[in-house]
This record gives C-alpha cells, sequence and structure tokens, in this order.
C-alpha cells in the first residue's frame, strides 16, 4: 500500500514516465472534443447548394488569405436577433464545410462578412477597395488599390483544385481539367458560361472590377466576396405557416 | 580533417540546393525563403571553415554549459522590442489608418501577425528556450546533454522566426491564428522543437540528483504538447513541393475546433505551463526561500495540464460548432480557474515572511505583479467563457485586453524578471547595472498595462452594447461604422499604454546592455536607511562645567 | 454508441468516476511521509553546488 502511496515519488524521478503521463493527460481532452465531430450528423451533413469554390472564388479566398483580412473580419453569423437583423440568417455548418482553412474569425474590427455576397454592387467594392474612406469615411480599413494592378496567372490553378480533392473537396477531373480556362471565363461577361454554371451552380458571371480588358486580383477578391454566403437558399427554408 | 571536408561539402551542397530550389520556386514567396535557407548555409559554411585552422573547444566541465543561454538571453530582448515595436505600429494604424502607408507590406493584415507571432513565438519562445536550459541545467546539477544540439536549436529557432516574419510580410500565410507559417516553416520548426525535447530529456536523463524539481515538469509538459499540437494543428497540403501555398487537412467546422484547441492551448501550454516553469524557480530563488506548498505545486501541475486543453472550444460559443462541445469547453474553463489560482496562491505565499521585500527589490515587485496578472487573467478568462458573457464579449476589444493583460502582465513581467535575474550570473556580474532602473521599468510597465487593458475594456464593452442596442423603434440604433468611430478615443489610448509599456523595455535594453558591459551605476540603495537608535534621541544640553 | 448513451453515461457514473479520481489524487498528496520528500525536494534548489560559478545563484 505505502508503494502505491508513494508513487508520485516515482514519477517525479523518472521522466519517461512523467513524459508519458503528461502526454495522456493533455490528449484526452482534445480526442473526447474533437473526435466526434468528423462523424457527427450536424457537422458533416451537407446542405443543398452548397458547392465548392469556383477557380475565380478560390483565388480571391486566397487573396483574403494573403492579406489577413481574418485579423478584422470575422465570417461566422451568431443566432442572435441583432446579428441576425445586421448581417443575415446566421451561419451553418455546411457553409464552410469546403473551406481548407475556415476563416471563421475572431475579432469584428470591421464588419463580419459571411453575407456579405450581393449586399453591395461591384462598383462599390472596386471603390471600396481602392479607398474605403472614399465610400465609408469613419473606415479604418487599409486601402487595396494594388489589387487593380496585378494581371491573374491562369496557369497554375489546376494544382490548386488537386491539392484541395486530396484534402476531400469533390472537384472532378472536368473541373481540374478546364481549371484555368474556368477562371479566364468567370471574369468574362461576354463568355458562354452555360457549361460552367452547370458544374458550378449560381457561379456569377461578369467583369467584376470594371476593367474588362484584364483579369485581375481585384477582380478575385470581389468574386469570392459576392459569392459568401450566397450558396443556400433561406427562404426555401422559412416558416411555412402564415400569420392569421 | 575529413571530417571539416565532409561538413562543408555538405553546406556548400546545402547551398547549392536552396538557390536550384529559390531558381524553380513556383512563388515569389518561396524563392525569397530559399535564399534565406540558402544564406543561412553559407555562413554555416563559412564558419565551419574557419573552425578549420582553430584549436577545438574544450568544454569547461567544471561550469554549466551558458553560452547558449547568454545568446538566449539578447535574442528575447531583441525579439521583444521588435514585437512591441510591431504592437505600437498596428495599434496606430486602427487609430489613424493612413498609417498603412499604402503599401502592401504595411499593412494592418500583413502586419498584424507579425506583432502576435513576434510576441509569443520570438520573444516568449527564446525566453522559454533559455530559461529552461538555464534552470534544468542548475536543478540536474548537470550540464546539458548535447552541446551542439543545443546550438541548433538556438539557432535553427532564429531562422524559424526569420522565416515566419519574413512569410508574414509577403503574404505568405496559412491564415490561421497563431500558427500562420506555411508548411516548409513548420517542418523545419519541427526538426527544431524534437531536438529541443532531445536536449532537455537528455539533460534530464543526466541529472545527479535523484528528484526532478517541479519547474521542469511545467517545462516538459510545454514542450511535448506544443509538439502535438504543432503536428496536428498544422497538417496541411502543399499545392507543389516548390511553392509556398498549401491547404489545410481539415475543412470548416472540423477545421476551427482543431485550429481553436491549438490555439487555445498555445495559450496554456507555451504562454501558461511554460512561464509556470520559470515561476517555480526564479521567484523561490529571487526571495531566497522554498515555494510554499510542493502539495499544491503536485495539484497544481496535473490539474492544469489536464484541464487546460478542454478549453478550447470557447473560442467558439454560438458558432455552427455542436453545442455539446461548446459547453465542454466552457464548464472546463470554469473549472480551470481553481487551479490557476492554486499555482498563484503557490507563488504568491512564497513571499510569505519576505513581504518587505515587495518594497526593497524591484525584481521581486515584478515577480508579484506578474503572478497578481496571471490571478486577474485566469479569472477573467474563465467568466469570459461562460456563453452568455461571450454573447457580448467575442468579437470586441474585450478579448484584446484580456490577452494583454495576460500577454503583457504576466509573461512580460516574469519574463523580465526571470532576465534581470539571469543576466548578472550569467556575465559574471557582482550585480545588474542598475536595480533604480528595474523600478523605472516596473512602473512604465505597470502604467501601460493600466491604459492599455482599461481602455481595451471599456472599448469592447461598449462595442458589444452598441451593436445589440435596440431603440424604442424595434430597429438597430447603430450602424457598425458608427461603432467604429466611438473606437477612435480608445485605439488613442491604447496606443500611448502600448508606447509606455515599449520604453519601459527600452530602460531595460540599456540596463542589460550596460550590466553585460560590466557597468554598475553608482546609485543609492533601493533599501531605506537603517535605523540607528543612538542617534534616535533629542540634543541634551551639556551641563555647564 | 449514441449521443444521448454517452451524455447519459457522462452524467451519471462518469461524473461521480472522475470526481473520485479528483478527490483520491488530492488525497494522495497528504499521505504520510509525503512531506519529508516534499521539503526535500522544494529545498533543493538552494543546496550548495559543486560548480564554481553557480556559488551566488
Amino acid at each position: 500500500m505505502s508503494n502505491i502511496l508513494n508513487r508520485h515519488k516515482a514519477i517525479e524521478r523518472n521522466v519517461t514516465l512523467l513524459a508519458v503521463l503528461s502526454l495522456v493527460a493533455v490528449a484526452i481532452g482534445g480526442i473526447v472534443e474533437i473526435a466526434p465531430l468528423f462523424w457527427i450528423d450536424s457537422t458533416v451533413t451537407k446542405v443543398e447548394g452548397v458547392r465548392p469554390y469556383t477557380p475565380l472564388e478560390l483565388v480571391g479566398r486566397n487573396i483574403y488569405m494573403r492579406e489577413g483580412c481574418y485579423n478584422c473580419h470575422s465570417q461566422m453569423v451568431r443566432p442572435f436577433r441583432d446579428e441576425t437583423e445586421r448581417y443575415g440568417h446566421y451561419s451553418l455548418a455546411a457553409e464552410s464545410m469546403y473551406d481548407h482553412p475556415f476563416q471563421w474569425g475572431s475579432e469584428r474590427t470591421g464588419p463580419d462578412l459571411a453575407r456579405v455576397g450581393g449586399r453591395y454592387s461591384d462598383g462599390w467594392h472596386v471603390q471600396h477597395m481602392t479607398n474605403p474612406r472614399a465610400v465609408v469615411p469613419e473606415s479604418i480599413m487599409p486601402p487595396y488599390a494594388f489589387l487593380a494592378e496585378r494581371d491573374l496567372k491562369t496557369d497554375a490553378i489546376a494544382g490548386h483544385l488537386v491539392a484541395l480533392r486530396r484534402v476531400g473537396v469533390p472537384y472532378s477531373d472536368i473541373d481540374i481539367a478546364k481549371a484555368s480556362a474556368d477562371l479566364a471565363l468567370q471574369g468574362d461577361a461576354e463568355a458562354d458560361s452555360s457549361d460552367f454554371v452547370a458544374r458550378y451552380p449560381k457561379a456569377q458571371v461578369r467583369d467584376f472590377d470594371g476593367d474588362p480588358k484584364r483579369l485581375t486580383e481585384l477582380d478575385a477578391i470581389i468574386a469570392y466576396l459576392q459569392s459568401i454566403g450566397t450558396a443556400v437558399d433561406f427562404t426555401a427554408a422559412a416558416a411555412k405557416e402564415q400569420p392569421r | 580533417m575529413h571530417a571539416i571536408f565532409y561538413k562543408s561539402a555538405g553546406w556548400f551542397l546545402a547551398v547549392l540546393l536552396m538557390l536550384t530550389a529559390a531558381g524553380v520556386a513556383a512563388d515569389s514567396g518561396f524563392a525569397v525563403h530559399m535564399l534565406i535557407l540558402a544564406t543561412a548555409a553559407a555562413i554555416m559554411l563559412v564558419v565551419t571553415l574557419r573552425r578549420s585552422d582553430q584549436p577545438p573547444v574544450v568544454a569547461d566541465l567544471s561550469h554549466y554549459d551558458d553560452e547558449v543561454i547568454r545568446w538566449g538571453v539578447i535574442a528575447t530582448v531583441f525579439w521583444g522590442v521588435v514585437g512591441l515595436l510591431a504592437g505600437v505600429a498596428i495599434a496606430s494604424q486602427l487609430a489613424w489608418p493612413l498609417l498603412n502607408l499604402h503599401s502592401e507590406f504595411t499593412s494592418f493584415g500583413r502586419l498584424r501577425p507579425l506583432h502576435t507571432s513576434a510576441v509569443i513565438f520570438a520573444f516568449g519562445g527564446n525566453a522559454l528556450i533559455a530559461t529552461s536550459f538555464y534552470i534544468v541545467q542548475r536543478t540536474c546539477r548537470a550540464r546539458l546533454a548535447f552541446p551542439t544540439l543545443a546550438r541548433f536549436v538556438f539557432w535553427g529557432y532564429q531562422l524559424f522566426i526569420v522565416l515566419a516574419a519574413t512569410g508574414y510580410i509577403m503574404g505568405v500565410t496559412e491564415a490561421r491564428e497563431y500558427a500562420e507559417p506555411e508548411w516548409y516553416v513548420d517542418i523545419w520548426l519541427t526538426i527544431v522543437w524534437v531536438s529541443y525535447l532531445a536536449v532537455y530529456v537528455g539533460t534530464i536523463l543526466r541529472r545527479s540528483e535523484p528528484h526532478i524539481y517541479v519547474a521542469n515538469w511545467f517545462y516538459l509538459a510545454f514542450i511535448i504538447t506544443v509538439a502535438m499540437l504543432h503536428l496536428v494543428n498544422n497538417l496541411s497540403m502543399p499545392v507543389s513541393l516548390v511553392g509556398s501555398k498549401s491547404y489545410s487537412a481539415f475543412a470548416g467546422v472540423q477545421d476551427a475546433l482543431v485550429q481553436w484547441w491549438y490555439g487555445h492551448n498555445a495559450v496554456g501550454f507555451f504562454l501558461t505551463a511554460g512561464f509556470l516553469g520559470m515561476m517555480y524557480y526564479f521567484v523561490p530563488k529571487q526571495a531566497e526561500r522554498p515555494v510554499y506548498s510542493y502539495r499544491l505545486s503536485i495539484l497544481h501541475f496535473w490539474s492544469l495540464i489536464f484541464l487546460y486543453i478542454w478549453a478550447g472550444p470557447h473560442h467558439l460559443h454560438y458558432t455552427a460548432l455542436p453545442d455539446w462541445a461548446q459547453t465542454l469547453g466552457m464548464v472546463f474553463s470554469i473549472m480551470l480557474w481553481m487551479p490557476s489560482w492554486g499555482g498563484m496562491i503557490n507563488g504568491l505565499m512564497t513571499l510569505n515572511g519576505a513581504w518587505d521585500k515587495i518594497r526593497t527589490d524591484p525584481i521581486i515587485r515584478m515577480m508579484v505583479l506578474a503572478l497578481a496578472f496571471y490571478g486577474m487573467s485566469t479569472f477573467e478568462g474563465p467568466m469570459m467563457s461562460i456563453k452568455s458573457v461571450n454573447s457580448l464579449s467575442h468579437y470586441t476589444n474585450w478579448t484584446i485586453g484580456h490577452v494583454h493583460s495576460g500577454a503583457l502582465g504576466w509573461n512580460g513581467m516574469i519574463t523580465f524578471s526571470a532576465l534581470y535575474f539571469m543576466t548578472p550570473r550569467l556575465w559574471n556580474r557582482t550585480r545588474l547595472y542598475s536595480l533604480r532602473l528595474v523600478n523605472w521599468h516596473f512602473w512604465l510597465a505597470t502604467l501601460g498595462i493600466v491604459l492599455y487593458t482599461a481602455s481595451m475594456w471599456v472599448a469592447g464593452i461598449t462595442q458589444g452594447l452598441m451593436w445589440r442596442e435596440y431603440g424604442k423603434d424595434g430597429y438597430l440604433v447603430y450602424a457598425f461604422v458608427e461603432v467604429v468611430a466611438a473606437m477612435h478615443p480608445y485605439y488613442i489610448m491604447r496606443v500611448a499604454g502600448g508606447l509606455m509599456y515599449l520604453s519601459g523595455s527600452l530602460v531595460m535594453v540599456w540596463n542589460i546592455g550596460m550590466t553585460i558591459a560590466g557597468k554598475l551605476r553608482a546609485e543609492a540603495p533601493m533599501s531605506s536607511p537603517a535605523h540607528d537608535p543612538a542617534r534616535d534621541r533629542p540634543l541634551t544640553p551639556v551641563a555647564a562645567a | 454508441m449514441s449521443y444521448d448513451a454517452l451524455r447519459h453515461a457522462a452524467d451519471s457514473w462518469g461524473l461521480v468516476f472522475l470526481g473520485m479520481v479528483f478527490l483520491v489524487l488530492i488525497g494522495w498528496t497528504f499521505r504520510r511521509g509525503a512531506s519529508d520528500v516534499h521539503a526535500r525536494a522544494k529545498t533543493m534548489i538552494f543546496e550548495p553546488n559543486e560548480f564554481k560559478d553557480d556559488q551566488r545563484g
């Protein structure tokens, strides 16, 4: 009995035992909390309308991450009256199921962007990105005028789709084969987009940055912003019962 | 001779390999990073060749292996100033957006990760590596196990910092908070970290003391847990082996929980467990009395490391994360309050019977303030993890105030006091250059923290309340941008607080620099003047003769 | 196992079990004979060192 009682002395004198027991102690919590998320229904169920990003949206999203937008903008509307009235329907788990990584954010130095798609015109975004204080005088956002000067490189995008497919995003072989063409097509209002829109439902095809001659980083980021939070049709899920 | 040949040939090949990688790089960020690696390998080549005609250095086995700790002290001070400077810069950008300077390289979004990583990983990380090597040798009464590997840990870690920092400025980022470095930088850090574990455990195995002192438990748990967190959280799929971009292995809600499991325990193990290791050694040493209760420290250790790991989901309250996970996160966060305060009490009560040292010894005063802020933030944290409080505080500046009371108050102050403790001993000086300058540092830093946290608390609560304010007409009262405008005065106050904290650290740079230079400032001692009863009496008239 | 079964286990025997573990661990540090070990361990950092440079520290 006294042998067992003195066992902490053994732990304190054996670094391997101390290390192993510490690892066990710190592993339990993570396993219990994280592992179930990979099979329970509420986190792995698909919701109608959610689809992988188009190549242009994906490039825009990568610019969003590159510029560190997540440091000031969240993409997660919580189920509170003030938030749903300010931003829109609260966010669902399925809406970010193809987000590698997630961009829910942790701070609202600027407003939440989970429902920003379709809220402002492309022209507003162009002006806002070029000089935020031109359209919102009180804004403290940095200007991103340089995005309009940068042409997109379309050749490497297929590799991005392949990498994403390896981590579980269901891009088809056609999506990957046509990735470069899709990237150019989405920013071109004149293009025939029927096949593209069939593969990426609700994808918006037009010249986003007001410069039809060029496909720029500004095209990409606006295409991404205009797509955020538009995948799910929440009017279809609205209450069916009518007030009398 | 052969060894020198193979070593330099190896470094030469490394330079060539890195230059080739830079040449075929898929993007400019990767190319710049490969050039940095080529430069590092070239420096190693030159160092190897220059050493070849010098006699090999024989280790003095009668002394502790302190060289790498001396470098660590200098690196900690250097990165501390860099991190604080970056903090003041981005705080100013929020107050005056013109300071984004119309350049992509100086915009807030790219500089903010630079600030957080410089403070947490560069300043905090160097402090942890240096103090852990200092403490593990002295509590084990043994020299570092693998001296060359220990030097690799130091320089490898500096290389990691440089790669991470330059990456942020170029926009090379995984865009997950506090885990921003890209895949190849993560792999490099893994190599460095495993080496760190090897040196640390190796030294403990070589000890000539049967017992492993409590400070070492905390350092060991910190090293092991950070390894686990880093490996799981950074699982990602590179787009190209010669490109910087990668995509996280997880998506959406799973990615969110893995990231905040990592993020919260970066706080729990990097910024808490490791720094508690510092506390358990330096506070007793400076106070010259043993830790208050060893029994409490056992309970503190096991309950802290077991409970902390569960607390991550409190960063995701009311999000699309399942409710049960949020509740678990909240409950464990509240339970965490107890071991945290157990640790604080253990540290503070170490001064039992020597409370006058708070008055006479500014280093002790710094340690007490660190413990007080540890106690305050570990009370505030559980409170903010309560879902109803969190519904107000989340996404606001309250969170920023909370982390800074922990980072500036607890991590900063305990590190500064450890630096003040170690510097004279490491450079073999009789004392610090000036204790009065420590006092200046203490007060500048304290006032800075008070200004910073108070302004952010008020700002955060204001923000939270304005966002949810409804008028009599049933509509939201404030547009979002009105809330942004209302933050302006608080942002300016924060800059002032940050500047004071920064100026305090500059006083420390001067003090430590002069101590290393071997100077002693001529100054009156800090303690109160001695009492002489013989002179403590009225003048009596001398009787006439 | 379903969510409900897990939840039931966590709210009943799981809770009792973890509570007992917690109390046993606390009681354990109060065992007889521990004080001497603790007193020795906590003063260990003040013992004189054979290495020369550590006389002060």
